[in-house]
């Protein structure tokens, strides 16, 4: 009883937590994506495509700066398709022995390119807002895997009445409603490789299910290395508990 | 004994020979072996032996986190990605340190809360409880530094805030902030002397600890009835009593830990310190972690700022004098029956004060914070106070012994209840 009140305690302590997690905006509808339950894993299909979604379409503005093009393995791609991949882009390298930066293309080990050299040159290219690196998002938004895919299926026509400001746009999710990005999902504006059909929902939801893996990519280990860590503690545990019992089976307290 | 060798009983000659120049084998067997403890115990007793541990696990991950992290304002968010992405198990240590400094203040606060409700800050353990309160302020400080580490938006709003705190201070107040910050406002001095800070504190905690523990074992420990035992027949020895109950303990509580950091690591955290920090842009709410909520409550609470410093500072500065204002002579609430039902209303109002830390400052929130810092005062300065000279309080058992086997089997002439206590391991 008396542990048991021990754990209500504690367990208190924990629910009072989630006070802390209030923003402005409306909590975004669950997407019901497949990692966001206990044991669940990332769609390795799903995520490939987000990765051609973030390739071809959100690049253009944002970087991905803590990943590198061999991180794209654990997705499931073999070391020549990433090859293949990290190729066609063009990255500065150097000093050489001259002393000169040059070009060359990509290779594995480099780091995701970045579409800006620098913060003042992506806000100059974007009407002087700042597109956020998208290394980590779905972490360093509450809710974030929901949030991201209501924001990006989110663009409507502002309610009547509504003023907007100059080069802003409508979003259902956004706190505050304006948004300096505007919306950049058309239908079928992509071809996937694998025959997929590119609704606006698909590629949002791929496009996240990407994001989430390159926010976590040790989400997997860390789940199956939980289940073998608490069943481990569950066993001793239960071994500790009858030890306990036998040395204290003849002492009254 | 030899000329200045210590008396050992150690069996085995090596370290016999040890224990002779140097009597820590001695020593464990005296403080941990046969130590008598009260034989009462219940699961809250656990507490300080799982605080012991969560240190050393602060410690030991702190140390591989060091050794990859650079305090750096441009490289320090970069290097804790570092750390999650390309160290190895780097996700695990951080996971783990970083959610172990919630566990370990929620081991420290039902220990703390333990303390107050068997009255453990009593006399002769006054010396004892008030260490305990400089190892808390040492974590809370300790804490807090950490937190502004990985340097994200919360990292640098949070530091702000808190060191902004001491400018309320008269005459001195703003050179002490500039010395906490290094310069005129929080930047890389501040995160280079942080991280140096938050190196050192641990092991001005481990020194601390020692000294409490050192404490404790002058005078025993205390126990649910708040009687000190009489005899041998009232305690049993530490271990293999205590180590078995505690090893329980320690089990579960790794438990909840690794449910924490394998499922729910950032559960505990704030979405905005995964966006590095920019001091030109504020988050829409500056929210400290969990267990500083109480006080940020505390220190909302008055409109005025020194007033709030000088009230979230007095509600910790005010566990130091407990051991006086607590007039009564009994211990454990379980005889205090008016003082018990105050003491846990005391405790809901704490967690009254943690949720309302975590809104935003508006009403009703304003209010409420206001209502529950007046009641988490007037316990300890009224309430504890008067109770002592006014309660009648139920009669106190005669001795551990007695309540716990009854009044017959503590007579004289039954089985020696003490057998337990002189009987350990060997039939196991």
């Amino acid at each position: 009883m008396r542990l048991l009140k021990a754990f209500a305690l504690s367990a208190a302590l924990f629910a009072s937590a989630p006070a802390l997690a209030a923003g402005g905006a409306p909590p975004p509808p669950n997407a019901n994506f497949s990692f966001n339950s206990l044991f669940g894993t990332i769609d390795r299909a799903s995520a490939q495509r987000g990765f051609q979604v973030y390739k071809e379409v959100c690049s253009a503005c944002h970087a991905m700066r803590q990943l590198s093009y061999r991180n794209l393995m654990d997705l499931g791609l073999t070391e020549a398709q990433v090859r293949e991949i990290a190729a066609t882009f063009t990255v500065t390298d150097g000093p050489n022995d001259e002393g000169q930066m040059f070009e060359r293309p990509g290779r594995v080990p480099d780091r995701f390119r970045r579409p800006f050299p620098n913060e003042q040159a992506a806000r100059s290219a974007n009407n002087g807002a700042y597109p956020p690196d998208l290394s980590v998002m779905t972490k360093a938004r509450n809710d974030g895997a929901n949030y991201l895919h209501a924001l990006l299926t989110g663009y409507a026509d502002p309610p009547a009445g509504m003023t907007m400001m100059d080069g802003m746009n409508y979003n259902r999710w956004f706190p505050g409603f304006q948004i300096a990005m505007p919306n950049v999902l058309n239908e079928d504006q992509i071809e996937y490789a694998d025959g997929t059909k590119a609704t606006v929902d698909q590629m949002a939801r791929d496009v996240t299910t990407f994001l989430a893996w390159a926010a976590e990519p040790e989400m997997e280990t860390r789940r199956a290395m939980g289940v073998k860590v608490l069943i481990f503690l569950t066993i001793l545990g239960g071994l500790t508990y009858a030890v306990k019992r036998k040395v204290w089976a003849d002492v009254k307290h | 004994m030899g000329m200045g060798l210590h008396d050992s009983q150690v069996s085995n000659p090596v370290l016999r020979w040890i224990d002779q120049r140097l009597p820590v084998i001695t020593m464990i067997q005296k403080e941990y072996g046969v130590f008598p403890t009260p034989r009462n115990f219940n699961y809250f007793w656990n507490f300080g032996a799982l605080a012991m541990i969560n240190l050393m696990i602060m410690i030991a991950t702190g140390i591989f986190l060091a050794m990859n992290y650079t305090p750096h304002t441009a490289y320090a968010f970069d290097s804790v990605e570092r750390i999650m992405r390309d160290v190895h198990f780097g996700w695990l240590i951080r996971y783990v340190h970083m959610n172990g400094a919630s566990m370990f203040f929620v081991v420290v606060y039902v220990h703390i809360w333990r303390g107050l409700y068997y009255g453990s800050y009593k006399a002769p353990r006054e010396l004892l409880w008030m260490l305990g309160v400089v190892i808390f302020l040492l974590m809370m400080a300790t804490a807090f530094m950490g937190y502004v580490l990985p340097w994200g938006q919360m990292s640098f709003w949070g530091a702000t805030v808190i060191t902004n705190l001491f400018s309320a201070i008269p005459v001195v107040g703003p050179t002490i902030v500039t010395y906490l910050w290094g310069g005129f406002s929080v930047d890389n001095p501040t995160l280079n002397r942080f991280f140096s800070l938050h190196y050192l504190l641990p092991f001005v905690i481990v020194g601390v600890v020692f000294l409490h523990v050192a404490a404790l074992h002058i005078t025993g420990s205390n126990n649910p009835l708040g009687i000190e035992p009489k005899g041998p027949q009232d305690t049993l020895p530490f271990h293999p009593y205590y180590t078995i109950k505690d090893s329980v303990g320690i089990v579960v509580y790794l438990a909840v830990f690794a449910a924490l950091v394998f499922f729910a690591p950032n559960y505990l955290g704030h979405a905005d310190n995964y966006i590095p920090a920019n001091p030109l842009v504020t988050p829409a709410h500056i929210v400290p972690e969990w267990y500083f909520l109480p006080f940020y409550a505390i220190l909302r609470a008055v409109p005025d700022k020194l007033g709030g410093v000088v009230l979230m500072g007095g509600a910790i500065i005010v566990l130091f004098f407990l051991p006086w204002l607590d007039t009564s002579k009994v211990r454990s609430m379980r005889f205090r029956p008016i003082t018990r039902i105050i003491f846990l209303l005391w405790t809901v109002n704490f967690f009254v004060l943690t949720w309302v830390g975590g809104k935003p400052a508006e009403q009703p929130y304003v209010l409420i914070s206001q209502i529950c810092t007046m009641f988490y005062f007037v316990y300890f300065l009224v309430v504890l106070p008067m109770m002592g000279r006014f309660e009648v309080v139920m009669k106190l058992p005669e001795s551990i012994s007695r309540a716990v086997l009854g009044a017959k089997a503590s007579l004289g002439g039954g089985p020696i209840p003490g057998t337990a206590a002189a009987k350990p391991m060997e039939k196991a």
